[in-house]
């Protein structure tokens, strides 16, 4: 029971990495009807940007921790976000309104271009920093020793997940951007003729995107203690495999699957085998389709003849 | 109403949630013959046709097509594919859908699919090159010269379906719909977008279809002028119930399906009334 | 699509607009690069991250991109608004149709003669067996995503299963070549058809993930069954193939020997030239009956619309089954292939990158272009080659390259598709009508 409820937390934390990273993809689905394959290296470069800027902030001789983590929260996202704004710019914006293949091409070649600039630039060795939030509380101790530890960093990232959602939904459904966004979302032409502008709502869709996955690098970086030019891949694959399990274009959704997937992968690991849990996640997501073909949350797809 | 019927609908009811769109649908249509099915935009007419061919799934009622060998085929039971393949009822879809990357002559060598599959041997002998496959080959793209010809086509057969103009799809979509040999055809709204002319030649179309092959027609459509012309049985339908139905005339004086039209739009009631006379 | 765009990329006129854009990029660059170029970290061997500054190597790409901007503006006004799509005249594409004409027997003629041409070149040979491996992968990939418009991102999943299969029933049970090639296409097309099973219902974007994770897990299986496959060592001293039976070593037995000519390596290589384009010719040969056959038409028709082929009584479970089957056989054959020329093979060569490879091969061909495919093989690979001095940098060259080949050409090299049948002449239908499938 106190091994469940330690792989429980530590499911739901990975699982909040994972649903920030989801709801870059959901949210370009949703606008742009595309696969931005490029979103996992955006959430490494994140992930690197963070990691620099801490080494520079540390080496300038700053010691108050909440000042630094804020000074990289803000650093990192600002420029991931300029990552994403050039991405669509330059990939995906010439192929808009091109055929369902060109974008998606377009969009792997990006990653592709992302992951060894990153490793061009920095290396190709992992890049490890000492653990920075360190402590935790106790929650449980049973007779025969096994504890529950919840750790800070592990109360930080739940808090900051929660937080960001809670702008994030407030952002999509009480302003004027969040507006655009689903008016786009419904009718591109249409918006355009009510003065929606397209380009702009399309570009911002991409920063929001692009932001919440360097959050999710920098929760990353705390929790790991670790980068390298690699793990956009992988962390981005489950990313998208938690947004297509939640329903693409489905934002509580996107939450869900990463949720789901971060739980998944913990309780795979901690009961059967740390070896084959990519494989469970990924057999749990075909299962799921065949049986829910749009998803969990995602909007049944109507056929009209 | 006492002859030989090939399709009867009864008690067909199709929910989508809380819409009703198709309540307590019953009527039949006579083979050999035209069946007309009318009505205001929204009436659910069109999802008939869905229920029908089996692109949706009825929430209640029977849907039974007779065979001229006298095999009762229970539509409702059947789902998609095997409606056009088994029943052989082939439809049009109100928004045109034809292969518009491929010719006109291959949108009609798809249609005879499943003869021609048959004839290569499900690909093993066609892949081996089998006369046996060349000659069925070679009758089915005589059938669809044959069709071409009928629906006036024949030299554009090499070109690309959607390069077509507007009527000339329609028409190439109601080819592809016969090359498939139906029993039963239909057709949604054949007529739209077509000029008076086109609209003459498409009622001409239809009758050489019942006249010369027998095959029997259930046809949606807006255009009164073609409706009165041709049909043999109207049925008139509004808001998801049939409203009157019976001949041509019967219908044109029925007050009822003038009210039903006069609430949904003046113009479609006046060219009611005024059609025919 | 007719969105009223609101900023149609207006050519900037006028110096100071010129240069107010390429100022404006090389801000951009520099805040993009400043801290992912500018510094660079490096893990100390205490495991202490240090850090050193690049600021030169910062300052020459902000003005590599200030420069290119000026010249790309500077392209763009000349050769008109509409850009890259002009810098193929039409004459020239329509041409293309033509020249196909006499480019396939040609290209075969020169393909058949390569061996004899490039006999002493070693090198030569043996990028040219690679290419022809790719140009047979994309033309399997073709009948998926080109003809039957299914999109697949885990094709080299079937190529791993080929090559798995060949390897282990050779290495385990000592099975020839000529007896496992047979076997491995037909299990890679039973797990074809293991995946379109659940992937029948889904569309598109469901359809991508899908297909990928597939290709995931096998590659994790192979990764992790260590007691089966040797896990990442990979099954090593796989048999390489032999003459019909002779082997083509330097024995007493072998191929030399027996024919009394000296030995020398290039016998195999040559040999394994003209298998792998034995395979490839098979592919395209049984493709191109199996369009003008009506599993090929349906294939097609299913790409174009799926609601009017079932309304035509076109099964289009089975037809989709059909196309990830054949697809995946072909895959399997490649990857037995593969197999018998490296003699080893580990999960590395089976990695997501190899399918995007393929993918972007056949999208770039022109989709369902078979002329089209084998050219984009040749390109992509014979560019790729052209880095192979730069190694880290050719993965972002690479990658660079599909953003702009798709930019220039999203419906590839090819852009029309040839009819199965005609009545009096065969015309190329503009790829512009061609639908893409949405599956
Ligand atoms: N797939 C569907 N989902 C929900 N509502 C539908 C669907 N198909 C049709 N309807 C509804 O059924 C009603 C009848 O539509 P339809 O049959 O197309 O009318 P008609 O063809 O007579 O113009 C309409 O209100 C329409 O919105
Ligand atoms: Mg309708």
């Amino acid at each position: 029971m106190d091994y469940f409820a330690q792989q429980l937390i530590n499911g739901l934390v990975l699982g909040s990495i994972y649903g920030l990273i989801a709801i870059g993809y959901t949210m370009v689905y949703g606008i742009v009807g595309m696969i931005n394959f490029a979103h996992g290296d955006i959430f490494m470069i994140g992930g690197f940007i963070a990691l620099i800027t801490f080494l520079i902030l540390i080496s300038l001789g700053l010691t108050a921790i909440p000042v630094i983590l804020l000074v990289v929260l803000l650093v990192s996202m600002a420029i991931t976000a300029l990552y994403g704004w050039t991405i669509e710019r330059i990939a995906y914006r010439p192929l808009r309104h091109s055929f369902r293949l060109a974008p998606m091409l377009s969009a792997i070649g990006m990653s592709f271009v992302l992951t060894n600039y990153s490793q061009v630039a920095q290396g190709a060795r992992v890049k490890p920093i000492p653990p920075f939030i360190t402590g935790g509380y106790t929650l449980h101790e049973s007779p025969d020793g096994f504890v529950i530890q919840l750790s800070n960093i592990q109360i930080m990232v739940v808090i900051t997940t929660i937080v960001l959602l809670v702008i994030f939904n407030w952002l999509v459904s009480r302003t004027r951007l969040g507006r655009d966004m689903r008016a786009c979302e419904q009718d591109q032409t249409m918006a355009a003729l009510l003065g929606v502008d397209v380009d702009r709502t399309i570009s911002m869709t991409f920063v929001i995107g692009a932001a919440l996955a360097a959050v999710a690098g920098l929760m990353y970086l705390l929790y790991y203690g670790l980068v390298d030019f690699f793990m956009g891949f992988v962390a981005g694959i489950k990313a998208f495999t938690a947004a297509v399990l939640g329903g693409i274009g489905s934002l509580p959704g996107a939450m869900l699957g990463g949720l789901a997937i971060g739980l998944i992968e913990t309780f795979w690991s901690a009961y059967f085998s740390v070896e084959y849990k990519d494989v469970a996640a990924f057999s749990i997501l075909i299962v799921v389709l065949i049986f829910m073909p749009t998803g969990l949350l995602g909007r049944p797809e109507v056929e009209k003849v | 109403m006492n002859g030989d019927k090939i399709l009867t609908v009864d008690r067909l009811t199709m929910r989508f949630g809380g819409i009703v769109a198709v309540q307590d649908l019953s009527f039949d249509a006579e083979r050999k013959k035209i069946t007309a099915l009318i009505g205001p935009n929204g009436a659910g007419k069109t999802t008939v046709f869905n229920c029908i061919t089996g692109f949706y799934k009825p929430s209640a009622g029977a849907i039974r097509l007779a065979h001229d060998d006298g095999r009762v085929i229970a539509l409702e039971r059947l789902n998609d594919f095997r409606i056009a393949k088994q029943a052989k009822v082939a439809r049009t879809f109100q928004n045109i859908r034809l292969f518009p990357g491929m010719t006109a002559l291959e949108n009609l060598m798809v249609a005879q699919h499943n003869a021609l599959m048959r004839a290569s041997g499900f690909t093993l002998l066609g892949l081996v090159g089998a006369p046996g496959y060349r000659d069925a080959e070679k009758r089915a793209i005589d059938l669809a010269t044959d069709w071409l010809r009928r629906v006036n086509l024949l030299d554009r057969a090499d070109d690309a379906a959607g390069n077509f103009a507007y009527g000339d799809q329609r028409r190439l979509e109601i080819a592809r719909a016969m090359c498939t040999e139906p029993a039963l055809l239909c057709l949604d709204e054949p007529a739209a977008g077509l000029n008076a002319r086109e609209s003459a030649a498409l009622s001409e179309l239809l009758l050489s279809i019942r006249n010369e092959l027998g095959t029997s027609i259930l046809l949606i459509e807006h255009d009164m002028s073609v409706v009165m012309e041709i049909s043999d049985h109207i049925v008139v339908m509004d808001h998801g119930v049939k409203i009157a139905e019976g001949t041509p005339r019967e219908v044109r004086d029925d007050p009822k399906v003038i009210a039903a039209y006069l609430g949904a739009d003046e113009e479609e009631a006046v060219a009611v009334m005024e059609s025919g006379t | 699509m007719t969105a009223p765009s609101t900023n149609t990329a207006k050519p900037a006129t006028g110096i100071l607009a010129l240069l107010k854009t390429a100022f404006i990029n090389a801000l951009v660059a520099l805040v993009l690069f400043s801290l992912m170029v500018g510094i660079r970290t490096e893990a100390g061997s205490s495991g202490q991250l240090t850090y050193w500054t690049r600021f030169g190597e910062l300052a020459s790409l902000v003005a590599i991109v200030f420069g290119g901007s000026i010249v790309i503006e500077l392209l763009r006004q000349w050769i008109g608004p509409t850009g890259a799509e002009k810098l193929v005249p039409p004459a020239l594409q329509s041409g293309m149709s033509l020249i196909g004409r006499y480019l396939t027997p040609a290209l075969l003629i020169f393909t058949l003669l390569v061996p004899v041409i490039f006999y002493d070149q070693r090198y030569i040979l043996d990028l040219a067996i690679l290419v022809l491996t790719y140009v047979m992968l994309g033309w399997g990939l073709n009948v998926v995503v080109g003809l039957a418009g299914l999109l697949d991102l885990g094709y080299v999943a079937f190529y791993a299963v080929g090559a798995y299969s060949y390897g282990l029933l050779a290495t385990n049970f000592g099975w020839s070549f000529w007896i496992c090639l047979p076997l491995a296409g037909i299990l890679a097309a039973f797990w074809g058809v293991l995946l379109g099973f659940p992937v029948l219902r889904l569309r598109g974007d469901y359809l991508a993930i899908v297909t990928l994770a597939f290709g995931e897990i096998i590659r994790l299986v192979i990764i992790n069954w260590q007691e089966l496959t040797g896990g990442p060592n990979g099954v090593s001293g796989i048999p390489r193939p032999t003459f019909f039976g002779i082997p083509l070593d330097n024995s007493d037995e072998g191929f030399a020997a027996r024919l009394g000519i000296e030995y020398s390596p290039t016998h195999r290589i040559v040999f394994l030239f003209y298998l792998i384009l034995a395979l490839a010719l098979l592919t395209n040969w049984v493709t191109i009956r199996l369009r003008r056959l009506p599993i090929g038409r349906a294939w097609e028709a299913l790409r174009e619309d799926e609601v009017a082929c079932r309304a035509l009584g076109i099964n289009t479970t089975t037809t989709k089954l059909t196309a990830f089957a054949t697809g995946a056989m072909f895959g399997g054959f490649a990857g037995a292939f593969f197999a018998t020329r490296q003699g080893f093979i580990s999960p590395e060569s089976f990695t997501f990158q190899e399918s995007a490879l393929v993918l972007a091969i056949v999208v770039l061909g022109g989709m369902g272009s078979q002329l089209g495919v084998a050219l984009a093989a040749l390109a992509m690979i014979g560019g790729f080659e052209l880095f192979r001095g730069l190694e880290t940098y050719r993965m972002l060259v690479f990658g660079m390259a599909m953003v702009l080949i798709m930019i220039w050409r999203p419906r590839g090299l090819i852009g029309h598709r040839a009819p199965t049948v005609f009545l009096t002449k065969a015309q190329a239908i503009s790829s512009d009508l061609v639908k893409e499938g949405h599956g």
